[in-house]
């Protein structure tokens, strides 16, 4: 049985609706899709591989935010642009792990916020602590603290299930920010590290507004498309497996504990990846920045998303960020937040698979009212 | 028909309203000030007010500064730093503004100092945070801050304390960050230069609910305890302390002898009698500027709290000196608000606590109040200005070069057991 088989009976055995594979017969293909002609080397099979995939959606999105900072004045490029991004690819940690593994982890955000510290204590900030070592090494040493952590508590946390994962997340996460608080040795207590340095590159500071967006892209892309090509890979199938049926997936001979460690360990990755761009964006880091508040705003971004892609983290972080930043401006100073919870809760009210899940369903109906029409009219649409 | 031809006209003088209003807005001239202060988390109650504090502060000049318009735009924070400079560059990239005001606490204060430096041509003035090293260290040349800091709070109470109570030998309670670092900092500095001695330091996390372990620590030999903690966790202290049978007196903080402390029901009540604590205002200060300040924030603010708060305070005075130094310069911001930057400097700032200068880190000397809890005719206790010290500055007195060599008040600095 191959992947996507594999794929296809699992999301229909979970009675989901199928992410739309197929798009109308006419809409335009992308433009890779002249040389497939060719002969058939590699590379043209490489290059069918990708036009069977490529639709005319991903070629819009993807010109979209390339183009978008040309648009975007530099506060849009860097505070909503860059920031959604970077908060996007947290989140993508937890669908990743919420979505298709099953485990709902609330600690995600400390994973992010332990690199993010290590950054800071490796690389240049305002306090003594750092140790002041190249960027490049600090970013390296971050991401191996981060991840070596983030697969810890994936293996702390393993053994339970549902409502317990995120109970011992939970745990670990508000334990972290207490430590941070209370430790002045290490962390800098309550302060935490203020003016941590982004790298300058080539006489560029990476956290100029144009350049720190296209970074923080290049990693959401990197995550976006590193998920989905695991997805696709044996341990992804396993893992969604397991997320299903664990039993019969033991039955089978998968080691279920080491499958869902693994996923942790993705997952960390792809926090801390998210952790040091949020570090950078900042250009701080203090018990602020792992406390609980931050815990949660990930689950809600996943969750306002939609968890059954992992397009979804990205829009529920565009969604979060703007209301975060203009919330404030369409109603009373003093009652915003009214604003933000009651769009949070009219978004999970009404539909459960988040904003991805208003898209499916609006995609359904649409094509079902065409259907219709091409029945009773024979009109192509 | 008919309903279309009203909706058409509806829609134009919508439209014609609309450009009417921008017009006379473009004539009088608009200049923007961002507010930004917490209202949530923690201190959601302090920043409200505090934004009560700075309204009042465009209300007493009717909203009009030189012939120019005042355009208030509000933002909140959650009093962590992050949040703060998100709110601070939506404010300053995205609505414009000329000038901003905030924010409120210590590390957020830092951390927009820090931002104010990728915006050399706004002008950033404090809200009421009260950090030592916004300005002590790394300053930035267009962040402002006409209120003064936690050290220099408690400046005029160390002498207070060993020369009028007496107290030769101390130990201290306090809570383990950097806005306590400071304020004892600014008693100690005082009290070790007259010969007074302060045996035993415990820092305690912030927000801690058990003190036993401390309490037994507390050495017997002293002549009082310096507790420097919040309200809340002073009336917490103060049980467990009168449990375990002590009988020291105390000496409080800025933020210790609040309301909560002052309604303290426990068998020690009376003994709180006397316990002196020193800040940048007091509510029983008799000042005629400051009883009109009072007056000014009853009859504008019903919903606001019995007497303005030191967060009111703060952003009033800090909101008062940006609109005056407008005013000294006509509106004129040109020229990248150099001269509004200038007329800043040289404000001589007129507050309720009397007149604000700037230091050349632009940083306000200002007046400290040493206040003592007295019993008032009805029988409930208040703090009664005991001293008032002028001029204090950031660096307590001390030179530059000796203020250096001392460094920013920590666990361990300064030290005389």
């Amino acid at each position: 049985m191959s992947a996507s088989q594999w794929r296809k009976a699992m999301n229909a055995g979970a009675g989901r609706t199928a992410w739309p594979r197929t798009a109308p017969s006419t809409a335009p293909r992308a433009s890779v899709a002249a040389p497939v002609a060719a002969a058939a080397t590699d590379g043209a099979r490489w290059l069918r591989w990708v036009g069977a995939r490529v639709r005319a959606r991903h070629v819009l999105v993807l010109a979209a935010v390339l183009i978008y900072p040309l648009f975007a004045t530099p506060f849009f490029t860097f505070q909503v642009g860059a920031q959604s991004l970077a908060l996007g690819l947290i989140a993508l940690s937890l669908t990743f792990l919420a979505g298709y593994g099953g485990m709902v982890s609330l600690a995600q955000m400390t994973v992010a916020g332990i690199a993010g510290y290590m950054y800071a204590i490796f690389a240049t900030s305002g306090t003594d602590i750092s140790l002041k070592w190249p960027w490049w090494l600090a970013v390296l040493l971050a991401l191996i603290v981060a991840t070596v952590c983030g697969t810890l508590i994936g293996w702390f946390s393993v053994r339970t299930e549902g409502i317990y994962t995120i109970m011992i997340t939970l745990a670990i996460g508000v334990a972290f920010f207490y430590l941070v608080q209370q430790n002045y040795s290490l962390f800098n207590g309550f302060q935490g590290f203020q003016s941590v340095k982004a790298p300058t590159v080539l006489g560029v500071e990476v956290r100029d507004p144009v350049l720190f967006y296209y970074l923080a892209l290049f990693w959401a892309l990197a995550g976006y498309f590193g998920v989905q090509y695991v997805l696709r890979a044996p341990f992804g199938v396993a893992l969604q497996g397991i997320r299903d049926n664990p039993r019969r997936m033991a039955a089978l001979g998968f080691d279920v504990t080491a499958h869902r460690v693994a996923a942790y360990a993705v997952a960390g990755l792809i926090a801390a990846v998210g952790g040091i761009l949020m570090v950078w964006y900042n250009g701080l880091v203090s018990p602020g920045s792992v406390g609980t508040s931050w815990l949660i705003n990930i689950l809600v971004i996943a969750v306002l998303g939609g968890m059954r892609h992992p397009i979804g983290p990205f829009i529920g972080a565009v969604v979060f960020v703007l209301l975060q930043n203009f919330a404030v401006d369409l109603v009373d100073r003093e009652r915003f937040n009214l604003l933000i919870g009651g769009v949070f809760l009219i978004i999970v009210l009404f539909s459960p698979d988040g904003i991805l899940g208003w898209w499916a369903g609006g995609v359904a109906r649409l094509r079902a009212r065409s259907a219709q029409g091409r029945l009773g009219r024979r009109v192509e649409v | 028909m008919t309903s279309l031809t009203r909706q058409c006209l509806r829609m134009l003088a919508v439209a014609t309203m609309v450009v009417a209003v921008a017009a006379t807005a473009d004539a009088q001239q608009v200049v923007k000030i961002g507010l930004l202060a917490t209202l949530e988390g923690p201190f959601a109650a302090g920043g409200q007010d505090g934004m009560r504090g700075a309204e009042l502060a465009v209300k007493e000049r009717n909203g009009m500064v030189a012939g120019k318009k005042i355009e208030i735009i509000k933002a909140s924070s959650d009093a962590k730093p992050d949040v703060a400079v998100n709110a601070t560059r939506k404010l300053v990239e995205q609505d414009k503004v000329d000038i901003m005001v905030g924010p409120l606490s210590g590390s957020e204060g830092i951390a927009v100092k820090n931002y104010s430096k990728s915006q050399p041509s706004i002008t950033f003035i404090n809200g009421s945070s009260g950090a030592q090293a916004t300005t002590l260290q790394d300053p930035s040349p267009n962040f402002f801050r006409f209120n003064t800091e936690g050290a220099q709070w408690m400046v005029g109470l160390g002498e207070y304390a060993f020369k009028d109570k007496g107290y030769k030998k101390m130990a201290l309670i306090a809570e383990d960050y950097a806005f306590p670092y400071s304020q004892v900092q600014g008693f100690m500095t005082e009290y070790c230069k007259l010969g007074g001695h302060v045996t035993h330091k415990a820092w305690v996390p912030l927000g801690g609910k058990d003190y036993s372990s401390v309490i037994a620590k507390l050495p017997a030999d002293v002549d009082a305890l310096l507790v420097v903690l919040g309200g809340a966790d002073a009336v917490n202290f103060l049980t467990q302390y009168e449990q375990a049978g002590g009988n020291k007196p105390m000496v409080g903080g800025s933020i210790t002898v609040d309301q909560t402390v002052l309604n303290f029901k426990g068998k020690r009540r009376e003994s709180l009698l006397g316990t002196p604590s020193a800040g940048p205002m007091a509510d029983s200060y008799d000042g005629a500027e400051w009883k009109k300040f009072v007056a000014d924030y009853k009859a504008n603010f019903k919903d606001g709290f019995p007497s303005p708060s030191l967060f009111a305070y703060v952003y009033y005075i800090n909101m008062k000196a940006a609109l005056d130094g407008l005013d000294a310069v006509k509106g004129d911001l040109s020229g990248g608000q150099a001269k509004y930057r200038e007329a800043l400097k040289n404000l001589k700032l007129q507050t309720p606590t009397g007149v604000v200068t700037l230091d050349e880190n632009r940083q306000a000397i200002g007046t400290t109040f040493v206040t003592e809890v007295a019993k008032a005719a009805d029988g409930g206790f208040y703090n009664k200005v005991v001293k008032v010290v002028p001029n204090v500055n950031q660096r307590l007195g001390m030179s530059k070069a000796d203020f250096d060599k001392v460094g920013l008040g920590s666990r361990d600095v300064p030290n005389c057991p």
